[in-house]
């Protein structure tokens, strides 16, 4: 796999110019926007629902620790194993030591972004554990060696006929042409794996704290299939999943597949209580891998701290319109979107990823969408404010603010300078509008688009001269 | 009734016929128009960029000018320079020894509004006597939509002047890709959001696209004007000075 541009602008250049990639997203996020759309109109009252769902999560965030603690008693008594892992290092060396101590050979995995996060398939990999994708986005992702490019819809750069290509090159069994063709060579595939795999790996959509159950939701079956069949089975939940009450769970089973695809409900639930058969004998066994790999910072910072109630349904991606343009692979890392620029930098470092939050029109569409009302602009401004008080950021950037500042407290300077631009603009001026600029940031601006000629006096030499005349 | 005029930097700088339409506009409406000359920039392209002590110091200036204005209301040609006042001050002034800054602010923000939200909420006026015979549809600013919820007074405002010709655009709540210094920093990226706003623009077939901010103004008109297009953009107070 090649490496990513580490420059977002170089990044997302190369999407913008993916001719393939530009029609695939806008195709894909209309429809989903769409669906979206026509899906909230049957609840009732759809800006409550959000509310409420706002509402638990900000109390379960906030008694995380107690919550935790009832999900872990609950999940223990019913005969599971967990196991609190620090970072993504912790996570993959449980995982690979149990699957060495009996003897697992191959797992199946179900769509987890937690586990994306982490990079799991590597270290299974560098481990002699052969990790296979079990959702076909993800099977698709994992035959071309790519990162997902959407949280709900990791293949959803992809199209039809690249998919085609890509299952002629790589499972040698011809040419698969039609979607249900395609549907019918990994499933086939699939389920060889799904009988000869020793483990299953899941994610979770939520953790129930009061009964301890782990609750995923699909449309393929394959989540079904990869908790039903192979006798070890293994979530990777990250500890902000949890939720208190099997009652709240009916508020987001509302929300998220109507955010997420558009659907009023999705083909499958599926609720894990520990392992199928509780005596140990019977070999059957449950690890409920709980994993903060950042998420306690996260938690520590009061304004921050939202950034942890996300539901992953995706819809902030949809109605993005950076996202919408270039894609989720363009940011670098495995959360793209609105939600991707709010907790990439705080998972990773603002170091790393800091230049995902300035990546943003602030249009505000996301928060919109969101169906726990996550004030994302505002995060996202919280994290540039962090970026700049951090030091990062050009020299030349930090001055002009600072003189604009200055500037700005003394409003006979503000005229003199206005008055100083203007006259500078002019010469730059050539029929009535500037096309082309010596410098940045105003050449950054005539790269693409015109600016307006200047007018000869400002608002408030205008008024000043009426007041006189 | 006193309104006092917050004309904001850019409309100041680059469009000051937007703030003499505003002046015009509400004149007619039997207003009494003041604009103190000590005002600047709310500081908005400073918090957004992270710049929070370089924001703070343009926020405190302009508290103090508005706070010694006597006016009945402070009237802003702009969602986005209203959203920071109103929304946004309020984070630059959560320190503990904010307290006294806090309630100025509160007093001055009670008195804030934006142009159309102005003249329909407060006034309770739509037909503000204007004539335009053209075809014109109306772009969502950001901000303005979803910072201030603010959507339908503009709106109306535009319907009641006569002979407009009013359309709606496929999606006028899409963003034009301005974002402050968004547009500079990821030019590449804004533009191609921009191109897709042409677009619909374009197949709506108008001759004139109306919003409420000149930064979305200026976005929409550099495009408009590099793609060679016969469609002009103009402020709603343009709109509505119009006779």
């Amino acid at each position: 796999m090649s490496l990513p541009d580490p420059d977002l602008t170089q990044r997302s250049h190369a999407a913008l110019e993916n001719r393939v990639l530009q029609g695939a997203l806008k195709a894909a996020t209309a429809t989903f926007i769409e669906r979206r759309r026509e899906a909230i109109t049957s609840v009732s009252d759809w800006e409550a629902l959000r509310q409420r769902a706002r509402q638990v999560k900000e109390h379960t965030i906030n008694n995380l620790d107690y919550y935790l603690e009832r999900l872990v008693e609950k999940v223990q008594a019913h005969g599971g194993t967990v196991h609190w892992a620090r970072t993504g290092d912790d996570v993959s060396r449980y995982i690979i030591e149990l699957a060495r101590a009996r003897g697992v050979k191959s797992v199946v995995k179900s769509k987890s972004m937690a586990t994306e996060e982490i990079e799991l398939n590597h270290a299974l990999e560098a481990a002699d554990v052969r990790p296979v994708e079990t959702d076909l986005g993800e099977y698709i992702i994992q035959l071309a060696q790519e990162k997902p490019s959407h949280i709900i819809v990791p293949a959803i750069h992809k199209t039809r006929a690249q998919i085609s290509d890509l299952f002629e090159e790589k499972l040698r069994e011809g040419r698969p042409n039609e979607v249900a063709e395609i549907t019918a060579m990994a499933r086939k595939r699939l389920r060889n794996e799904f009988l000869s795999a020793g483990m299953g790996i899941t994610g979770a959509n939520f953790a129930i704290a009061e009964s301890g159950t782990i609750v995923l939701v699909e449309n393929e079956g394959n989540i079904r299939l990869s908790t039903q069949v192979p006798k070890i089975q293994v979530a990777v939940v990250g500890i902000e999943k949890v939720i208190p009450r099997f009652e709240d769970l009916s508020v987001f089973l509302r929300l998220l597949p109507r955010s997420g695809t558009g659907q009023k409900q999705t083909a499958y639930v599926s609720f894990l209580n520990g392992p199928r058969q509780a005596a140990p004998e019977s070999g059957f066994e449950f690890h409920l891998v709980l994993m903060d790999n950042g998420r306690t910072r996260i938690l520590a910072d009061e304004q921050l701290r939202e950034s942890l109630y996300c539901i992953r349904c995706g819809a902030c991606l949809n109605v993005c319109p950076v996202y919408q343009k270039i894609g989720g692979q363009a940011y670098g890392w495995i959360y793209p979107g609105p939600i991707g620029a709010v907790i990439s930098p705080q998972l990773q470092s603002l170091k790393q990823s800091g230049d995902l939050p300035f990546a943003s029109s602030l249009c505000g569409a996301c928060r919109t969408a969101c169906p726990v009302d996550i004030n994302l602009p505002d995060l996202l401004l919280a994290l540039r404010a962090k970026s700049k008080e951090s030091g990062s950021g050009k020299l030349s950037e930090r001055a002009a603010m600072r003189t604009f500042a200055f500037t700005a407290r003394r409003p006979w300077l503000f005229t003199l300078a206005g008055r100083m631009m203007r006259v500078f603009a002019r010469l730059l001026t050539r029929e009535g509008k500037i096309k082309s600029a010596p410098m940045a940031p105003l050449s950054d601006w005539t790269q693409y688009r015109d600016l307006p000629a200047p007018t000869g006096r400002s608002f408030r030499e205008r008024w000043k001269k009426d007041r006189h005349e | 009734m006193r309104v006092s005029l917050f004309i904001t930097c850019l409309v100041d700088q680059l469009f000051p016929d937007v703030g003499e339409a505003m002046v015009a506009t509400l004149r007619r409406l039997g207003l009494e128009v003041s604009f103190n000359d000590a005002q600047t920039c709310c500081g908005q392209v400073a918090f957004n960029t992270g710049y929070r002590p370089e924001a703070r110091a343009m926020a405190e200036h302009f508290v103090r000018v508005f706070e010694s204005d006597l006016a009945d209301f402070i009237v802003v040609p702009s969602g986005s320079c209203t959203a920071m006042v109103r929304n946004y001050y309020g984070e630059l002034f959560h320190g503990p020894d904010d307290g006294e800054w806090r309630e100025r602010l509160t007093r001055v923000r009670s008195r804030l509004r934006e142009f159309s939200e102005f003249i329909v909420n407060d006034l309770g006026v739509e037909n503000v006597g204007a004539r335009f015979p053209a075809r014109v549809t109306y772009h969502d600013a950001c901000h303005l939509l979803r910072e201030l919820g603010i959507s339908d007074q503009p709106r109306r405002l535009i319907r009641a002047v006569r002979d407009v010709d009013f359309v709606e655009m496929e999606s006028p709540d899409t963003c034009c890709g301005f974002g402050g210094t968004f547009s500079v920093k990821y030019g590449e990226i804004s533009n191609a959001i921009l191109q897709e706003k042409l677009a619909r623009i374009s197949s709506s077939g108008v001759e004139y696209v109306v919003a409420n901010d000149s930064s979305c103004l200026m976005q929409i008109a550099g495009g408009l004007s590099r793609a060679g297009s016969a469609v002009k953009t103009m402020h709603l107070a343009e709109l509505l000075a119009k006779q």
